[in-house]
């Protein structure tokens, strides 16, 4: 009978550099098929989607703002997986931050923004690390899986923003579910005329510079990191594990919240349902693809940014569906899953 | 005419040998036990004969044909059936899908009709289980029960069963042995993997004792007895240590142990009312067969379990239980049982020596990173370990990852050593230098207590030996008067000679 087998075996250097090519090429391998059957030639969707937006100003711009939620979110979840807390409700603590900020954002009126805005992003990033309380708690204390409370978590969040959207902040005028308009000292400022991109790609860079220097130069980063590397040795050599977990769970959630606080200040201005197309488990892809790393994460959430935006020209100028940039992302994933496998490992045939 | 014979088998793991031209012969229905400590080649031997390892030289011969086992398929059809510490199991399916999963007839399964042939067999052989009950709600033993009828059910004509009382509490165990008896009645042949004598002495027909990979000693039970047998697993190479001096160890008292008590998972008790002192300038060694309580009193010095009572005291103070980081502050260096679970593999050699101290090399919350490195260069250069401070620990040698430990908790002077398996799995070279830094500390002033289940070890190095059985301490000897034939005795416990055969 032919089998095959994995055996542990690590990649020579010179392939993991290669590793993040090789994902990407097969990926555009993949989904080619996919474009083909939308009766576009791959090449020229290769082309919108990754090369043409980088092209022209307004569309690395949207980029920029498309990068934004990505990057704190994907920050988020790297900082949680980075223990060993597996964080997925960064989707639930992203709305939990952006109901703080459409909350806070209407009382700030007549303060100047220099208050206004640390303020609302302290607001986004404490309700953040309170929607992710008490998973972590249960998890630390009781042992009970936080992949299952916190991905519940977020139903239950997105059902609380809706009872609130449909409830007391129902707009008194249109009727629409939708929240009241923040102060205009609230609102983030542009950053680059004639554009969408503001403040809150500043935000998102000091997030990920901020984890990579808790990672690279903090003793709570190597406890942190030691914990979700080795959880059993880490208690030995005295690393309290639980309070590094319960603290990383909460950064974790913080850094989402912030998210949600750039989409709505940023963008919106108010709080509606659809704020977050699921930036949260985006984030999850960004982490990973990222390998949890600081500079990972920027690389990995630029990217999907990019191919978010590609995506729309790709729709426009070839009439290859929007979807499209879903399923390159889950694609992505998978061979950066099987990729990363075979930095590790190599398949062998057996007899 | 036996059943099964293995022939020189001998496989290799990198360096280490793990199993050692091994002879090994099974009559038809006799309970065979074999007997060996931790790491002498027991569970490779029964994975090569299930097929779940290829031997690198020799054969296996069942019923006088020469046969190759490339899996646990081709072991299955030659009759030989394997029960591991570890079921496998499917928790939500029923005793008779358990058992039949895999070795189906057809691809439709009728529930009434595996229901009535996992009865027959269950009938057969005198099994009292329900074919219809969940696995998931079975106790430990009933579903090891199932893991043998499982092999049953494929017509296994030798069964295998490893270390099947670790899970057990005893009367589960009187269970199974009444079982095995049984089966041996309908003329099956039994291999009992075990490192416990009583057990040994209480089922087996013969025994096959391997130490360090090799084939040491092959008895009938009924013509040997728990302190011979101890003494073969230990190893006998004892006899020829002569100490040059007993080291008088001074009155200061390094680390008080008082009446520790704790239960092991099972909530069986594993340590009862142990007391001793280990003085300053001394090495104390815990002779014993591995799971009388070592294990346990270990990771309560090293601040992994809370015992149920009892006080351990360092240098006079009081030691809390349970937190590592206190155990350091008292200067108590800790050499892990299982090293692996004392660095990070995927941290950097240097980020590990520096973690169990990171309060020292840290500043406002940051790390001071020049004099981690530095700290790292003296102490790969001051205990020679291979690598450099930035790789990765998991990709050094076993005998460097211990050199990591013994110079992350060895260089800052402790007053206490609890040194736990510290050369298990290594070189002779490693094994040296070990040895040598233990008795370093010994000579500057430390309190040593060294917990190992290589008697030989013990003895070279301890100036006091105290021996341990069932969670007690049952007998304590200075080292220039260690009577062998008595600690071996001991280390069976003495009531085990009472036990009829």
């Amino acid at each position: 009978m032919l089998g095959l087998k994995l055996e542990r075996a690590p990649a020579p250097l010179w392939l993991r550099a290669l590793m993040p090519f090789i994902a990407i090429a097969l990926t555009f391998a993949l989904v080619s098929i996919l474009i083909i059957f939308a009766g576009a030639n791959p090449l020229d969707a290769v082309f919108e989607l990754l090369i043409n937006p980088l092209t022209k100003n307004s569309a690395r711009g949207d980029i920029l703002v498309m990068a934004t939620p990505l990057l704190l979110t994907g920050a988020s979840v790297a900082f949680a997986f980075a223990s060993g807390y597996y964080n997925i409700g960064a989707e639930g603590q992203l709305y939990a931050g952006a109901i703080a900020a459409a909350w806070v954002g209407t009382f700030v009126q007549g303060l100047s923004p220099v208050f206004a805005i640390p303020l609302m992003l302290l607001a986004g990033f404490i309700a953040g690390a309170l929607w992710a309380l008490p998973s972590a708690v249960l998890k630390v204390k009781l042992g009970i899986d936080e992949v299952v409370t916190t991905l519940l978590l977020n139903s239950v969040m997105l059902f609380l923003v809706s009872a609130l959207l449909n409830g007391p902040w129902r707009d008194p005028v249109t009727g629409w579910p939708q929240s009241p308009t923040i102060a205009e000292s609230a609102q983030f400022p542009i950053l680059i005329p004639r554009s969408r991109v503001h403040l809150g790609i500043i935000v998102a860079v000091i997030a990920v510079i901020a984890l990579w220097w808790i990672f690279k130069r903090t003793r709570f980063g190597l406890e942190l990191r030691a914990a979700g590397l080795g959880k059993d040795a880490a208690r030995f050599m005295g690393v309290p594990v639980d309070r590094v977990m319960l603290t990383a769970a909460l950064i974790s959630g913080g850094v989402a919240g912030l998210a949600g606080v750039c989409e709505v200040a940023g963008i919106h201005h108010y709080l509606i349902e659809a704020i977050s197309p699921g930036y949260g488990y985006t984030g999850i892809i960004v982490a990973t693809l990222g390998s949890l790393t600081a500079p990972g994460v920027a690389l990995a959430g630029l990217f999907i940014a990019l191919i978010n935006r590609g995506t729309l020209s790709a729709n426009r100028e070839l009439d290859v569906p929007v979807y499209l940039g879903d399923v390159i992302q889950a694609v992505l994933l998978l061979t950066t899953l099987a990729v990363l496998l075979l930095n590790r490992y190599r398949i062998r045939r057996v007899r | 005419m036996p059943v099964l014979e293995m022939r020189s088998v001998t496989k290799r793991f990198g360096d280490l040998t793990a199993n050692d031209h091994i002879d090994l012969v099974i009559e038809p229905n006799e309970i065979h036990a074999l007997l060996g400590e931790n790491g002498a080649g027991k569970s490779t031997l029964m994975k090569i004969l299930y097929g779940l390892y290829q031997p690198d030289e020799g054969e296996i011969i069942v019923n006088r044909q020469k046969s190759v086992f490339k899996s646990p398929v081709d072991a299955i059809r030659h009759g030989i059936g394997f029960v591991s510490q570890h079921f496998s199991l499917v928790p939500t399916f029923t005793v008779a899908e358990n058992v039949v999963l895999g070795f189906e007839d057809s691809r439709l399964i009728n529930r009434d009709d595996i229901k009535h042939l996992v009865s027959n067999t269950a009938r057969k052989y005198g099994f009292d289980v329900d074919p219809t009950a969940v696995v998931r709600n079975l106790s430990v033993g009933q579903q090891q029960r199932v893991e043998i009828l499982k092999a049953l059910y494929r017509n296994c004509r030798v069964l295998i069963l490893d270390e099947p009382t670790a899970v057990l509490t005893p009367r589960d165990a009187e269970a199974l042995f009444d079982t095995l008896r049984a089966l041996q009645r309908q003329n099956l042949s039994v291999i009992i993997i075990t490192h416990k004598l009583e057990e040994v002495m209480a089922i087996s027909q013969r025994v096959t004792v391997l130490r360090l990979g090799k084939v040491v000693g092959q008895e009938t039970t009924s013509q040997t007895n728990p302190q011979a047998l101890a003494r073969l697993m230990m190893g006998r190479s004892v006899v020829n240590v002569t100490r040059k001096t007993v080291h008088q160890a001074e009155q200061l008292v390094a680390l008080e142990v008082s009446h520790l008590t704790v239960n092991d998972n099972r909530g069986l008790p594993a340590l009862r009312d142990v007391s001793f002192q280990v003085h300053a300038n001394e090495v104390v060694g815990i002779a014993g067969v591995a799971g009388n309580g070592q294990s346990e009193l270990v990771a309560i010095l090293s601040g992994l379990i809370r015992p149920a009572s009892g006080e351990v005291r360092v240098k006079g103070k009081p030691a809390a239980f349970g937190d590592p980081r206190a155990l350091d502050h008292l200067r108590v260096a800790r050499i892990p049982e299982d090293r692996l679970k004392g660095v990070v593999g995927n941290l950097t050699v240097a980020e590990n020596l520096a973690l169990e101290q990171i309060g020292n090399f840290t500043q406002t919350g940051h790390l001071k990173r020049r004099q981690i490195d530095e700290m790292a260069k003296w102490l790969i250069a001051d205990f020679q370990i291979k690598a450099k401070p930035g790789d990765r620990v998991r990709t050094l040698s076993g005998g460097n990852i211990q050199k990591v430990i013994l110079a992350r908790t060895l260089s800052r002077e402790p007053h206490v050593v609890i040194a736990a398996q510290p050369t298990r799995g290594l070189d002779i070279g490693a094994t040296e230098y070990v040895h040598q830094k233990l008795l370093e500390q010994k000579e500057r002033g430390a309190g040593v207590l060294l917990v190992s289940e290589d008697l030989d070890e013990t003895l070279l190095l301890s100036d006091r030996v105290l021996v341990m059985f069932a969670g007690q301490l049952v007998g304590e000897y200075r080292a220039d008067e260690v009577d062998l034939d008595r600690i071996s005795l001991l280390m069976a416990g003495s009531t085990v000679e009472t036990v009829s055969r």
